[in-house]
Parts: structure tokens; sequence; C-alpha cells
């Protein structure tokens, strides 16, 4: 049992956790999966619905080819077998945000296949196992909490293409399904198929936890935590979900088979319905639908638009550019931290930009919570501002200031250490009579220097610093220190 | 001139186009008599005004171009019309007012013809007598209290009462062919996917298609080449070099081969159903047509089959009649007492059966029993058709099991009732055209109709097979206006 092995202990019987999840990620289109609406988030309710979206009597579905492709894509990007025949089914049951009485959805022939997504842990690759992807219409939004007498029914959501992705049984903790989660984004992202934004709900899952001793070959009973739209509530709701069945287990109990909701106020998961009132969804082809059919040429034409994805530009990253593993597995994670990674090195040390991004940057936007699109410092700013420090003209201590400032009033690092007159002392002469000052004013610290003293050169190196203002440049500064101590 | 009710939807666009008689003349001739023929309740809702409205404009800019040029037309109210109410002659639609137009009406509408009014039908065009109808059951003009079948009942009586020169109807399993054989018209179903199912409220989504319904076949041919066409808008609308159907029409079936399939032969089929079809054969030899002698094995299991098929799809295209967005909403305690109060309100009995079977075939444990092994048999069905298809040009065969019945004596019976549909249903389980022609009359001088099955796409083959029939049968509807007071 490795150390970083996620673990439940109870009673001395050791539990491991097992996870599958079937994310719904909504496709990046302009219009829905079988009419021509819009998909725009967060419009007027009620105006981005047709007849079709609505229900009509005589309204028939026509697919939208974009959403195929897009589909397609994400299966190749998933490293899965993309079906050249898939059906469309009905999936019936009735609810208010759901014109047409059945969804249509993929059951039997999914338009995607077995293939795999690929987790960098600490301990090493581990590769998670995707069981299906297939299309289908997303449903409207019931709204319970404006009318008290009624609820309202926005239709804008209703009929717009969500992927729905199911993983194997291949997930051990909730670190991984963060890892999964990130990865599976990361992916769709690079690929243009899904914006990956869980705010809006683009991303969502049902979480399948089930749990048993370890070294049991067979799955524990799973119950399904519904629709959870947040990283961090998945894990809270595994956590809850895994602990809950332990106990159960221990006390003697049972696993009941059902489906379960997360109550993200009490961090718990209860009961929504057994397995006995599961819905009947009376699945069958979609009469109105021909079953989707396209050749290899197809397939090949579009894995020609598909862009290098994060695991190849990782492996890219570490051979061109000799970054470590874990700071290309950083940098690669999100596509726009990638290009703004590699628009940087257009013009900077490669290893020094890599230390900036993933320290100073990171650490400025998890502080003020933005995505590095919306960085206050650009690219082309950032590597201004590190070709400073190569070039010796401010030191990286200095440079952290500069950054400082850099991050407040978005200007040109130049300008900055001009205008506040940072620029690094280089002039050995100057260096030189401020070592002399320090050096007449702390005589009885010399002497005990060169009776042995060693540890006092630090000393003698910061008193530099502060006379020259922090300005003066520390290799210099050292460089003529260790000459007249010694001298 | 005689009465302009009596000419054929070809002799009035003749007539038309030579500007002898003007669409006003024509739509009041039918606006006049339809309003004197109230006691067959083939309307369900009148546009009669407008429908003169129309015809003035027309006649003020006749475009003569046009291959329906101002001719008026009443069509089944399972077609969408855009501002004109659409019932599907349901309660739970008995308000509906659809903002969008269906294809096949557009189509109607861009080759100049003008909507009088919509028409009758069984509810959810399920039915084979036009009994089902919230609006009250049609009567057929061929005597009081006989059915004109259905589910297209209101267009067949209509059609054969001359309340319109011709007429549009959708077929499921025999819901064009069935009253057009009970009421001595003539009726087609097309291929599956020549007429755009867009804008026709849904029964059976993958049978349904809708035909044109006239006095003879001529006319036929004229409205098939008006309402086909391939629409984007409908997924299963099929993209073929679509002919000239009128300006093909032809009599030579010389050397033709026409099948007559034993299976048709059914225990307690009337002998002069049996009769009729030996003489169809007569004229098609006459006509220099070759009889062959063909088996499609699974015929018998034809009927079963569509009756889990049609409900099974039914039973899920319904499903959107719910209460919430449109149609009739009761009011209940909850969600689900409002479903359930709704649509208990807004079904009549045959849908709410056809919708239990359909739920039931579909449901976990019994969908592989019912649903699946239909659909396998479906196939079945459709490879006979495909066999036999390699030997012959066309099948010729009865159009129904008998002549029309009643008012009310099927109406307690469904089994039998379905009975009905056993020469039609195998026809849209296999996709293909099949055309009713008026043939002869029964003892008690009911009409009785032949059912010519063609290959698909081969609408113009069946057509010409019809025409030349049609011609060596002369058939003459002969109506007395009983109704009329």
């Amino acid at each position: 049992m490795s150390k970083d092995q996620y673990v439940i202990e109870k009673n001395g019987n050791k539990y491991e956790v097992v996870i599958g999840l079937e994310v719904h990620a909504q496709v990046l289109s302009d219009s829905k999966l079988f009419s021509a609406s819009a998909t725009k988030f967060g419009s007027e309710p009620n105006t981005q619905v047709s007849l079709v979206d609505a229900a009509f009597p005589g309204m028939l579905p026509v697919i939208n080819e974009y959403c195929i492709k897009q589909a397609v894509k994400t299966g190749i990007g998933l490293n899965a077998k993309i079906h050249k025949k898939s059906i469309f089914d009905r999936k019936n049951y009735f609810y208010a945000d759901l014109p047409q009485g059945y969804q249509i959805s993929q059951y039997k022939d999914p338009i995607v296949g077995e293939g795999n997504v690929i987790l960098d842990l600490p301990s090493g690759p581990k590769t998670i196992g995707i069981e299906r992807l297939h299309l289908e219409q997303d449903a409207g939004k019931s709204i319970h909490d404006i009318d008290p007498g009624s609820t309202l029914v926005d239709l804008n959501r209703s009929g717009v293409a969500l992927m729905e992705i199911v993983s194997k049984p291949d997930l051990r903790s909730p670190e991984e399904v963060n890892l999964y989660i990130k990865k599976l984004r990361s992916i769709m992202r690079y690929l243009g198929t899904c914006d990956g934004n869980m705010q809006e709900g683009s991303l969502r899952a049902d979480v399948n936890v089930s749990v048993r001793k370890f070294g049991d070959d067979k799955l524990g009973t799973r119950c399904e935590i519904k629709n959870v739209n947040s990283i961090k509530f998945m894990q809270m709701a595994i956590e809850y979900e895994a602990n809950r069945q332990v106990e159960l287990l221990e006390k003697g109990g049972k696993i009941d088979q059902e489906t379960r909701l997360f109550d993200t106020k009490k961090n718990q998961t209860r009961s929504m319905r057994s397995k006995e009132d599961a819905h009947d969804y009376r699945y069958f082809p979609d009469p109105d639908l021909l079953p989707l059919e396209f050749n290899d040429e197809y397939i090949e034409n579009v894995k020609k638009e598909i862009p290098e994805l994060p695991d190849q530009k990782k492996n890219r990253f570490i051979e061109k550019f000799k970054l470590t593993p874990y700071e290309a597995t950083i940098l690669v994670s999100d596509l726009d931290t990638s290009k703004y990674f590699e628009k940087v090195i257009e013009k900077s040390d490669v290893k020094l930009s890599a230390n900036w991004i993933t320290g100073e940057l990171f650490a400025l936007l998890n502080d003020k919570n933005l995505e590095i699109s919306q960085s206050p410092i650009g690219p082309e700013n950032l590597s201004k501002l590190l070709n400073l420090i190569s070039d010796g003209t401010i030191s990286g201590k200095i440079a952290k200031t500069v950054f400082e400032i850099m991050s407040k009033d978005e200007k040109d690092p130049n300008l900055i250490v001009k205008e506040k007159g940072l620029k690094q002392e280089s002039d050995p002469k100057a260096l030189e009579v401020l070592i002399q000052k320090v050096m007449s004013s702390n005589e009885d610290k010399v002497k005990e220097y060169k009776s042995g003293k060693d540890k006092l050169f630090g000393f003698f190196v910061g008193q530099v610093m502060k006379e020259s203002k922090g300005k003066g440049n520390p290799q210099l500064i050292n460089k003529i220190l260790k000459e007249k101590l010694n001298g | 001139m005689s009465n302009i009710t009596d000419l054929s939807l070809n002799e009035l666009v003749n007539n038309v186009k030579s500007k002898k008689i003007s669409s006003k003349e024509i739509t009041k001739a039918y606006v006049e008599r339809s309003k004197k023929s109230n006691k067959l309740n083939t309307y369900i809702e009148r546009t009669f005004d407008n429908a003169l409205k129309n015809s003035e404009k027309f006649d003020n800019s006749p475009n003569l171009e046009k291959k329906l040029p101002g001719i008026p037309f009443a069509v089944k109210d399972l077609f969408c019309t855009k501002g004109v109410k659409t019932t599907a002659s349901s309660k739970i639609l008995e308000n509906f007012i659809p903002t969008y137009e269906s294809t096949i009406t557009q189509n109607l509408w861009d080759a100049g013809a003008i909507l009088l009014g919509k028409l009758n039908c069984d509810e959810f065009a399920m039915g084979s007598s036009n009994e089902t109808s919230y609006f009250g059951n049609v009567i057929s003009p061929i005597s009081d209290n006989l059915v004109p079948g259905g589910s297209s009942g209101g267009s067949a009586s209509a059609l054969a009462a001359k309340l319109t020169p011709a007429t549009i109807g959708t077929d499921t399993g025999g819901s064009i062919r069935q009253p057009a054989s009970f009421t001595g018209t003539v009726g087609l179903k097309p291929t599956y996917g020549s007429c755009s199912r867009y804008g026709i409220v849904a029964f059976a989504s993958s049978l349904d298609q809708a035909g044109p319904m006239t006095r003879n076949v001529k006319d036929c041919s004229l409205l098939l080449e008006v309402m086909s066409s391939f629409d984007p808008k409908d997924s299963t609308s099929v993209d073929f070099k679509r002919p000239n159907y009128f300006t093909g029409l032809n009599k030579n079936i010389k050397g033709k081969k026409i099948g007559i399939p034993k299976e048709y032969r059914v225990d307690g089929m009337p002998k002069e159903i049996d009769k009729l079809w030996e003489k169809g054969k007569e004229y098609l030899k006459d006509c220099g047509a070759e009889i062959v002698d063909i088996s499609l094995p699974h015929t018998n299991y034809a009927l079963p089959t569509y009756y889990i098929v049609a409900p099974a799809e039914a039973s899920s295209n319904l499903a959107r009649y719910d209460g919430v967005k449109y149609g009739l909403r009761a009011d209940g305690e909850n969600l689900i007492d409002m479903y359930e109060k709704t649509r208990s309100q807004g079904f009549g009995e045959e849908v709410k059966r056809r919708i239990m079977i359909g739920t039931y075939v579909l449901s976990s444990g019994y969908y592989d029993a019912y649903y699946l092994k239909a659909q396998k048999v479906r196939k079945l069905i459709k490879n006979d058709f495909d066999d036999v298809f390699k030997k012959v040009d066309a099948i010729l065969t009865p159009s129904t099991p008998s002549s029309a019945f009643k008012v009310g004596e099927k109406s307690n019976d469904p089994v039998s009732m379905y009975l009905n549909d056993i020469f039609t249903v195998p026809v849209n389980l296999a996709g293909l055209p099949g055309i009713s022609i008026p043939a002869g009359l029964d003892k008690n001088n009911y009409p009785l109709g032949l059912q010519i099955i063609g290959k698909p796409f081969d609408e113009q083959n069946i057509l010409n097979i019809a025409y030349s029939m049609e011609e060596k049968i002369n058939f003459k509807l002969n109506i007395k206006d009983w109704w009329i007071k």
C-alpha cells in the first residue's frame, strides 16, 4: 500500500473507495443539437427557444452537424474508438422542463466508445478508462423560487448539446477525481469542444461511489450522487459518501443501490430514490432521426483539425525546453497558461520563465482569483521583466518589487525601473565606495571576521545592500567584498 | 356546363387556366355546398370567408402557371396551418393555433391552392372509422349511418360528397387508402420519405406519410406532384429525383408483371371482394400486364407488428401534450396531478388505449419480447416485399377486407376495428407506396377498393397501373345528396 493511497480505516479494517464519473459537458456550439436556436449563457428566459425546442406539434429534430464533429473531436482527444454508426434514442420521462416528454440521447449505440485519460499523479502517470461518450439534449430549467404559487420554466437550455462522458470505475480518491476532471476539462478546452465553465453549468457530473476492503476483487454496491457542479463539491460528496458506506458496512449494514443528492449546505448526501423507484425510461430509437453514419474519411479529416493536446505538449516542453515533468505538467494543464508560457519564452529564458510563471504569476492570480487570461501582467510585459533580470539591469529581488507594481498599474517594466530608479548598481567603483564605508564603520566586525568568524560575511552583504538601497548587484557585491575582507 | 362541384380537380385547373371559370366561382360553389353539408360533420374549422377573399385576390392577379391555380382545398386537421386552428381532432388541442405551416400545406398554397377549412379525422389519426374524434363522428355520403373509414374520414367524406375538389390525408396504417376504399375515391400513400412530415401532428413517426385523396387517378398524380418534395426540416425526407407524375401519367403497362399475394386471401373475407380481386386481374391482363402468383410469407404478422410499433411511437410522440406549454391544461394539486388530469380529460379512449399499449411494449422487461421483436418482424416483412419486387413490378390486393360498416358497429370492439387495416398495414411497415382505387360495389351498393402496391419511389408506375385499371373499371360513384335538405 503506497503512501499516497486514499484509505478509510474503521475498526482496523481498511477500505478503498471506487469512483466512476458521468461527466456532462456542454458542447461548445453556437446552436443547439437539433435546432438553430442560440445557446448563449445568461440570456433572458425563453428568448432562445425554437418551435422544435418547445416541442410544438409536428416539429421535427434536425441534427446539427457541428455538434457531431465536436463529439468526434472529443472522442479523438480521449484516445477513443469513434463509432461510424450510432443511434439516437428517446429517453422517455415527464418533467415540466422537458418539453418533448422525452430526451433525445444515445443509449445502446453511442458515437464514441472506449478510450482513456492519463492522470499525472505524484507517484507517476495513471490511466483512467473511458467507457463511452454519447450526445444528448439538455433539458430546460425549472425555477421554483420566483413565484410562490407556481414553477416557472425557462427553455433556453432545452435542446442544448451535451456530451456525456462515462469513465470506468478507475478512480480511487477525491484527489484523483480532481485531477481527472481537470484533465478532461483541459483536453476539451484544447480541442475547443467545451468551455468547461462549471459556474455556468457547462461541466457537471454524476458521481458513482462504492467502497470495498483492500484486496477484494468484487466491486461494492454503488450509490450515484446526481448532478454535482464543482470539483470541491464532488470531493466533499465522495468523502462523505465513502465514509457513510464504510460506517454502514462496519455496523453490519448493507448498501442499497440508490440515487443520492449532495446537500452543499449540510455537506451530506441524502437519498433521492432507490433502485426500485428508478425511472423506466423506455428507451427506443428515435424514429424522427436516421442512424448517424460517417466514413473513415470523415474521421481522418476531423483528425487533421486536432491541435497539440496536453500530453503531447508536455512531452514537447520536457524534451525541447528541458523542463522538469512537474513544471511541464503545470504549464500545459491549462491551454491559456501554455499559450502564455510559449509567448513569454519567445523572447525570454525558458527556465526563468517557467519559474516566474509557476511562482510569482500563479501566486498573484491565485491571490486575486483570476484566470491567466485576465492577468494584469501580460506575457509581453513579463517577458520584458525577465529580460531585465537576465541582462543584469535589475536583481531578482528588485524584479519582485517591479512585478508587484506591474500587477497594480499594468505598466511596462522598463518604464517602472526608469521612473523609480530601480536600475541595479553594477559599477564596481561605486560599490567599492559603499563597501569601504561599511567596513570603516564596522571595524570591530571586520576584525572578528578576519580572525575567523566567516559567518559575518552575510552581515556585510546585508549592510552594503542597505547602503545601496537594495539596488546593488548582489554578485558584484559578493565578489568585491570577498576581495576586500580577505585582502 | 355541369355543376362546378361535379368537375374533377384537373377539369377545374383547365377551366381556370383557360379563364372559363374563376377561382371565386369555384370557391363559392364549394363553400355553398359545404355550408349545406353540416350533417356529414366533415369540417372542424371553416375558413370560408378567408377562402372567398383569397379567391378574389387570386382572380385579381391570377398566376395561371401554378399547378393548382386558385383551387380551394379542405385539408385533414392533422396538418398545422398558420393562424388556423389545428386540433388533430383532440380536446387536448381544441384551441391550438399554430404559428407555422406544415410543408405539405405550404406546397399546396405555393401551387396556388386556397384553404377552405380543416377536416375531421380520428383523434391523432388513431382509428379506422372516424369515430374517435373529439368533434364527433363523420358520416359517409354513401349512406346515412355509414362510417367513411378512418382516420382520414373527414377528408374522404368531404371528397366523396364534393365539398372539396380534392384533399390530402395522412396514412400510418391505411388512413388514406381505407377511407378512399370505403367512399369510392382514390387515395395514395406515397413511399416513406416522399412527402415531408414537418408540421404534421405526429402519430407514429416511422410510418406516417401524407398523401393525395382525389376523385380520379389523374387528379391524384397532379396532387402528388405538388405534395412531394425534399424537405431538410424532416430528417427522414429522401432527396430523390422526383418525376413529373402528372405529365408522366400514361396507360402503357404492357408487359408489367403484377404479383398476387396468396396470403391476402384471408378467412371470412366476403366473396364479393374475392370476385373484385379476380376482376382486377382480368382488367390488368386486358391492359397487357402479366399476372404472377407470389407469396409474402410474413403477412400474418403485419397487423400485430403494426399494433406494437405504432402505439410505441405514439406513446412517446404524444408525451408532449402535457398541459405545460400549449393546449389544454387542467388544474392540479401539483405537477403530476396536473399531468394526470390534463391527459385524462384531454385524450379520448382510443388514444389512451394506444398510449397504454405503447408504454407497455416499451417497458423494461417487455421491450425485447414486444418492441424489439416487432422491429425484427418488420424487417422480415420488408424483406418479403424486397424479394417479390425482384420478380414483379407491382402487387394487386384488395384495399380492405370488407366494405364500410355502420356507425357504432365496431366502435366497442377494437380488435375487429384493427382487422380493417390488415391489407394496408404491411405497406406502411415496409415504407412502400400504395394506391387504393374504387373497383366496384358490394351487395349494399357500398364501394370497394383495390390496392396497388409499388416499389419504393415507384409512384409513377402504380399511378400508371391505376390509371389503366380505372378506365377498364369505369366506376361511377352515384351519390344522391340525401344529406342536403
